[in-house]
C-alpha cells in the first residue's frame, strides 16, 4: 500500500508542474495588455514600460514563469492588481468557505441518493421505479445555478427561515462550538445559510447516484448468494441492506469521490447566485475586473485542491479494493 | 435506427431533438413577436398564458421572453453542436493515435489530457474564455478544449482493444500503411461508444455554454442566449421570477432530450451497461 501511495504521490509532481504551466500560459497569452487596461488609455509609453518593468513583464516569458512559480512555492501569489492585497491572503480566506459548501453538498447528495435508488431498485419495473429514475434523469440535466435561481425564487423569497444570499459563520465552526460551550446558534445560522446552495449544488450528484445505486443494486440482486439468502428464508430487508447494499456501494464510494471534485466546479457558478463568499466567487469578481494575479492564484489553488482531492479518493479506494493497488 | 425507435428513451430523446432542431432552424418564422423589440411601456409583463399576447410574459425591456427562447435555441444548439464536434474530431485524433502508436506517444498525448483533467471543466472552460475574451467563438473553442480527454480516453481504450485484432493483423501483414488501417479499419469498429460519448457531450456543452453565459462570458449581446437570460433575470429575481423559470426549462428540456438518446443509445450498442 506505501509503495501505491508514493507512486501516486510521485506521480503528482509532474501534473502539478503541467498545471502551474498552463495557468501561468492562460493569463499570458491573453490577448490585451494587462498594464496599459490597469494604467488606462492615456498612459504614456513610459508609464507602460515603468510599470511592466515593476511586474517584470518585459523579461522573457520563461524567466516570468520561473520567478512566478518559485514565488508561488514560498506562498506568495502576488498583489491584487485592484485590491492591493496579497493573493494568497484572499484566496486562503476563501478555500474554507468552499469546501463547505462542496462537503454539505455530497453529504445531501448522499443522504438523499442511496436512498432513492435502493427504493427504485427494489420496486424495480414498478411506476414507481420510473417516476424515481425519471426524477433523477431531470436532475442530473438541471444545470445547478438555474436550480439555485428556482430556489431562490420559490423559497428563498418566501421562507424567512432560509436567506437569499451570504453566508453566517461555518457550519463546523457552528458544531465545534455547539460541542463545546452548548451554544447552537451560530450551527443555526450556517445551517439556515447553506441549505439552499447546498441543495442546488447537491440535487444533480443525488441523481447521479441514486441512478448508480439503483443499477449497481440490481446488478447484485441478480447474483446467486442473493437467490440463497432470499432461499434461506431471511427476511428481505436483511438479504437487501446486509447481502446486497454491502456490496452495490464500492462504485457509490468512487462515484462519490470523484463528484466531490465535480462539486467544486459546480461550486464556482452557484456561489456567484448565492453571494456565496467561497473562491469560485473570487475568481469570477476577478475575471469581471480583469484581476490577473486573483485569476492566476485562485484558479491554480482550484485545480490543486481537486487533483488533491482525486489522488485522495485514490488512495481510500486502493484502500477499500485491493485489486486496484496491483495494477 | 430501427432500434432507435424500439428504444422508448432513445425515442423520446429523439423526437426531443428533432422537435428543437426545427425550432431553431425556423425560428425566425415562429417567433409570436420580433425578439430584439423593445418595448419599455410592457416591460416585465407576467406570463399571459396561452390566449394573452406574451404568452410567457416579457423581459425588464419589453421583449417578448417566448420569442427571444426560440431564437435562443440557436446559440445553444449551434455551440453544443460545433464545440462537440470539434471536441470529437481531436479527441478521436488524439485517442486513437495515443492507443494505435503507443509507447512515447501514448505517455506525451494521455498526459496532455490528465492535465485538462486536472481541472474541474467548467473552471478550465471559464479560465480559458476569461484568458481569450468573452464571446461565442471563444465560448466554443473552450468547451470543445475541455470535452476533449473523454472523447480520447474512450477512443484510445477502443484502439488498444481492436488492434489486436485478427483483421488488423491481416491489414497490417498485406501492407497497409498504419494510417489506413487506423481510420478505415479499425476506427469504423469504434463508431457506436464514441457516438454514445458525443451525444452525452452535447448535453453537457449545452450546460457548460448557459454557464458561460450566464456568468456573461459567453454570447455578447444582442445576440441571445439563455444563460444570459438566466443572469438578467437573476437581477429581476424578487419582482418577476417567472424570467428565470422559462429559459431555465429550455435547457433541462435540451440537455434531458440528449440525455436520454444518449442513455438509449448506450442500451442498444452495449446491452451490458443498461440501466446504469
Amino acid at each position: 500500500m506505501l509503495s501505491y501511495i508514493i507512486r501516486r504521490l510521485a506521480e503528482m509532481v509532474p501534473l502539478l508542474v503541467g498545471i502551474s504551466i498552463l495557468v501561468f500560459l492562460l493569463v499570458h497569452l491573453s490577448p490585451g495588455d494587462p498594464v496599459r487596461m490597469l494604467l488606462g488609455e492615456d498612459a504614456t509609453e513610459e508609464d507602460v514600460a515603468n510599470l511592466n518593468r515593476i511586474y517584470g513583464f518585459d523579461r522573457p516569458l520563461h524567466e516570468q514563469y520561473f520567478r512566478w512559480a518559485k514565488n508561488m512555492l514560498r506562498g506568495d501569489f502576488g498583489t491584487s492588481i485592484r485590491q492591493g492585497v496579497p493573493v494568497s491572503q484572499l484566496v486562503f480566506q476563501r478555500i474554507p468557505a468552499t469546501l463547505e459548501l462542496a462537503f454539505v453538498s455530497v453529504l445531501i447528495a448522499v443522504i438523499l441518493g442511496i436512498p432513492l435508488g435502493i427504493f427504485a431498485a427494489v420496486k424495480r419495473g414498478t411506476i414507481w421505479d420510473y417516476i424515481s429514475m425519471i426524477a433523477a434523469l431531470i436532475g442530473v440535466s438541471m444545470p445547478s445555478f438555474w436550480l439555485g435561481l428556482l430556489l431562490l425564487s420559490r423559497i428563498a423569497l418566501h421562507v424567512d427561515f432560509l436567506p437569499m444570499f451570504g453566508r453566517d459563520g461555518s457550519v463546523f465552526g457552528g458544531l465545534w462550538i455547539l460541542l463545546t460551550k452548548w451554544d447552537g446558534s451560530v450551527l443555526l445560522d450556517g445551517v439556515r445559510h447553506i441549505i439552499l446552495p447546498a441543495l442546488s449544488i447537491g440535487i444533480s450528484m443525488m441523481a447521479i447516484i441514486a441512478r448508480l445505486t439503483r443499477s449497481s443494486l440490481l446488478e447484485i440482486l441478480g447474483n446467486d448468494y442473493i437467490r440463497t439468502a432470499h432461499a434461506k428464508g431471511l427476511a428481505r430487508y436483511v438479504v437487501i441492506f446486509k447481502h446486497a447494499l454491502r456490496n452495490a456501494l464500492l462504485p457509490i464510494i468512487t462515484i462519490v469521490g470523484i463528484q466531490f471534485g465535480a462539486m467544486l466546479g459546480g461550486a464556482i457558478v452557484t456561489e456567484t447566485v448565492f453571494a456565496w463568499p467561497g473562491l469560485g466567487r473570487l475568481i469570477i469578481n476577478a475575471i469581471s475586473q480583469r484581476d490577473f494575479p486573483i485569476i492566476q492564484g485562485g484558479v491554480l489553488m482550484m485545480a490543486v485542491i481537486f487533483t488533491t482531492v482525486n489522488l485522495l479518493v485514490d488512495i481510500s479506494y486502493a484502500l477499500v479494493n485491493p485489486r486496484i493497488r496491483y495494477d | 435506427m430501427k432500434k432507435i425507435l424500439k428504444n422508448p428513451s432513445a425515442l423520446t430523446g429523439l423526437i426531443i431533438i428533432s422537435a428543437l432542431l426545427l425550432v431553431a432552424i425556423f425560428a425566425d418564422y415562429l417567433t409570436p413577436h420580433d425578439p430584439y423589440d423593445i418595448d419599455i411601456w410592457v416591460s416585465y409583463t407576467a406570463p399571459e398564458g396561452i390566449k394573452g399576447t406574451y404568452i410567457l410574459g416579457t423581459d425588464d425591456m419589453g421583449r417578448d421572453l417566448l420569442s427571444r427562447i426560440i431564437m435562443g435555441s440557436r446559440v445553444s444548439l449551434l455551440v453544443a453542436s460545433v464545440a462537440t464536434g470539434l471536441s470529437l474530431v481531436l479527441g478521436v485524433l488524439f485517442g486513437s493515435i495515443a492507443g494505435y502508436c503507443g509507447g512515447l506517444v501514448d505517455t506525451v498525448i494521455m498526459r496532455l489530457m490528465d492535465l485538462i483533467l486536472a481541472f474541474p471543466s467548467v473552471l478550465l472552460a471559464i479560465a480559458i474564455v476569461a484568458s481569450l475574451g468573452p464571446g461565442v467563438v471563444n465560448a466554443m473553442f473552450a468547451i470543445s478544449i475541455v470535452r476533449i480527454p473523454a472523447m480520447a480516453r474512450v477512443t484510445r481504450s477502443m484502439v488498444l482493444g481492436l488492434k489486436e485484432e485478427e483483421f488488423v493483423m491481416a491489414g497490417q501483414a498485406l501492407g497497409f500503411r498504419s494510417s489506413r488501417i487506423l481510420f478505415r479499419h479499425i476506427l469504423i469498429n469504434c463508431f457506436a461508444p464514441i457516438m454514445v460519448i458525443a451525444t452525452m457531450n452535447m448535453g453537457t456543452a449545452i450546460v457548460v455554454e448557459a454557464t458561460l453565459s450566464f456568468l456573461g462570458l459567453g454570447a455578447q449581446p444582442p445576440i441571445i442566449s439563455w444563460g444570459r437570460m438566466l443572469a438578467l433575470g437573476r437581477e429581476a429575481i424578487r419582482s418577476a421570477p417567472y424570467i428565470t423559470l422559462y429559459p431555465g426549462l429550455a435547457i433541462v428540456i435540451t440537455v434531458l432530450g440528449f440525455n436520454l438518446l444518449g442513455d438509449g443509445l448506450r442500451d442498444i450498442y452495449d446491452p451490458q451497461l443498461r440501466g446504469r
